[in-house]
């Protein structure tokens, strides 16, 4: 079985391979002629005002988290969408409550106004 | 010397060789079709100067941004903003490893295809994110933020309407999908009675706010972000980033085609009448006629250079299409046809997207995302796995 996946890792890593090399090369006719200013971070021509690594919107902490739920729950379901006509009704049903519970939960999230983007 | 060809490897090393050497073409191509598209839908000529209608422009863009100065921010974490766009391109490039381009043209066959497929676009937000926070910019970071959010969003109505495929097929490996399709005599897209329509419409959409283009293109949203994640990014580093992104383009097209759209199957796999006309008539036509199109263009053209690269190309397609008339060659090459011609087909649909809809507000993509994509991924995978049960009974 593992024999199949040795083209997928070669693959890997000729396609790591690419970019570093080509990135490697250009360096020899490129031209490099770096000076202060031209250094600066862009923020239309006046010096940054400030850190950019400050606090931002929670919003994208609640989206991450979201996300990390409804993510784990289709790698669950992969396994069943294969044979599921194998599993039969009672295959059927057990997703049928298992996406339920995920319902709820998005249900609950609505409710909440986590999926609100202000 | 017979050792190595017959040796398990030669194949799929070759194959390897000869997509990464492709894909970066095929990338520069993509965008000037994309030039040349969007223009005609806005009535205008785009790139004309460098080659005949412009046919050499992705050469000329990509010699530039290889002898452009490489400009990396003092204020930068200089070896994260060294390989972002190393990551992106590497994750791009590898999810063409289990494309199945033809029968028996494709690097591997794995029986967990799609989920390789899938996991690779999601190594492809790391380089987006790691980008985007290394540059120390706040347009780069606002943009990284925006585009990491959009594309998890995205990626749940993606992977449901990739469990509908996968339902339907009843396998995950690609080749296996489309084999699958050849023996239900019917195309992924129309089957559970129909139904497989929704979640291939789900599909579309995701996955095109998974490339980050129009209308969902927020990440680089010019008017508001400069240039979004890549803001920082010069030179050949903004070349790699552009790379993964049009490679991207023709994964999430190729993937489309082979759960929905039948793979390198010909339309009516099963009618076995139809092989001839489609098989060897439907290609002939098309690249025999492209060239003669393009041979009424010469007579156009001042330059007598020019003249002789056009007049060069429309050769090279007409010679493409009689090689289609030769029947121990077309057994070979007709399914490569058809899948390149059904994801050229996918990948004009999506520079039509461009070229027709507004850009979305953030707001309106995230309700698109999370209060319509998914929960209709949620109920086509309910309902088709209640008419995929009733069909089998």
């Amino acid at each position: 079985m593992p024999r199949e996946y040795l083209p997928i890792l070669i693959f890997l890593a000729i396609a790591i391979a690419f970019p570093v090399a080509a990135i490697a090369a250009a360096r020899l006719i490129r031209p490099a002629a770096p000076f202060r200013t031209k250094l600066e971070a862009y923020e239309c021509g006046i010096k940054a005002a400030s850190d950019s690594r400050g606090r931002y919107t929670v919003r994208f902490y609640i989206i991450a988290i979201l996300f990390v739920i409804f993510d784990v729950e289709t790698i669950f379901l992969f396994p069943w969408a294969v044979r599921y006509k194998q599993l039969g009704w009672f295959g059927v049903a057990e997703v049928a409550v298992f996406l339920a519970i995920l319902a709820v939960g998005y249900v609950w999230a609505f409710k909440k106004g986590a999926l609100e983007w202000v | 010397m017979h050792a190595i060809i017959s040796h398990p490897l030669f194949a799929p090393v070759l194959i390897t060789l000869a997509l990464i050497a492709a894909v970066p073409l095929v990338a520069g191509y993509l965008s000037l079709v994309e030039r040349k598209v969007l223009a005609d839908f806005q009535v205008r000529l785009g790139p004309m100067r460098v080659g005949p209608h412009g046919f050499l422009q992705p050469i000329a863009d990509a010699v530039k941004l290889l002898i452009k100065e490489d400009i990396i921010p003092s204020d930068s974490d200089k070896a994260i903003f060294w390989f972002a766009p190393c990551v992106s391109t590497c994750a791009a490039l590898t999810a063409f490893s289990v494309l199945p381009f033809a029968r028996n043209i494709a690097v591997a066959d794995v029986n967990v295809g799609l989920l390789v497929v899938s996991s690779m676009s999601s190594v492809g937000i790391l380089g987006i994110i790691l980008g985007g926070w290394s540059s120390n910019s706040h347009y780069s970071l606002l943009g990284a933020l925006r585009s990491a959010a959009q594309l998890v969003s995205y990626e749940v109505a993606l992977a449901f309407a990739l469990l509908s495929g996968v339902m339907a097929a009843g396998t995950l490996s690609m080749q296996g999908i489309v084999k699958a399709q050849l023996e239900h005599g019917v195309w992924g897209v129309f089957a559970n009675y129909g139904f497989m329509i929704v979640p291939f419409a789900v599909y579309i959409i995701a996955a095109t706010a998974e490339t980050n283009r129009a209308p969902f293109d927020m990440p680089e949203a010019e008017s508001e972000l400069v240039a979004g994640f890549h803001t920082e990014y010069s030179g050949f580093r903004f070349a790699l980033y552009f790379l993964a992104e049009y490679a991207n383009v023709f994964v999430v097209a190729a993937v489309a085609v082979t759960l929905f759209l039948g793979g390198w199957l010909r339309p009516f796999p099963g009618v076995s009448w139809l092989a001839v006309p489609l098989n060897y008539g439907f290609p002939a036509v098309l690249l025999g006629g492209s060239g003669l199109l393009t041979l009424t263009l010469v007579r156009k053209l001042k330059d007598p250079l020019q003249q002789k690269v056009l007049v060069f190309l429309a050769v090279t397609l007409a010679i493409l299409g009689a090689v289609f008339l030769v029947p121990a060659v077309n057994g070979a090459v007709a399914g490569l046809f058809w899948f390149l011609f059904k994801v050229s087909c996918l990948i004009y649909v999506q520079i039509w997207f461009r070229g027709t809809f507004p850009r979305f507000r953030y707001d309106q993509l995230m309700n698109i995302g999370w209060k319509i994509a998914i929960p209709v991924g949620m109920a086509a995978v309910l309902i088709n796995a209640l008419l995929g049960m009733i069909s089998r009974a």
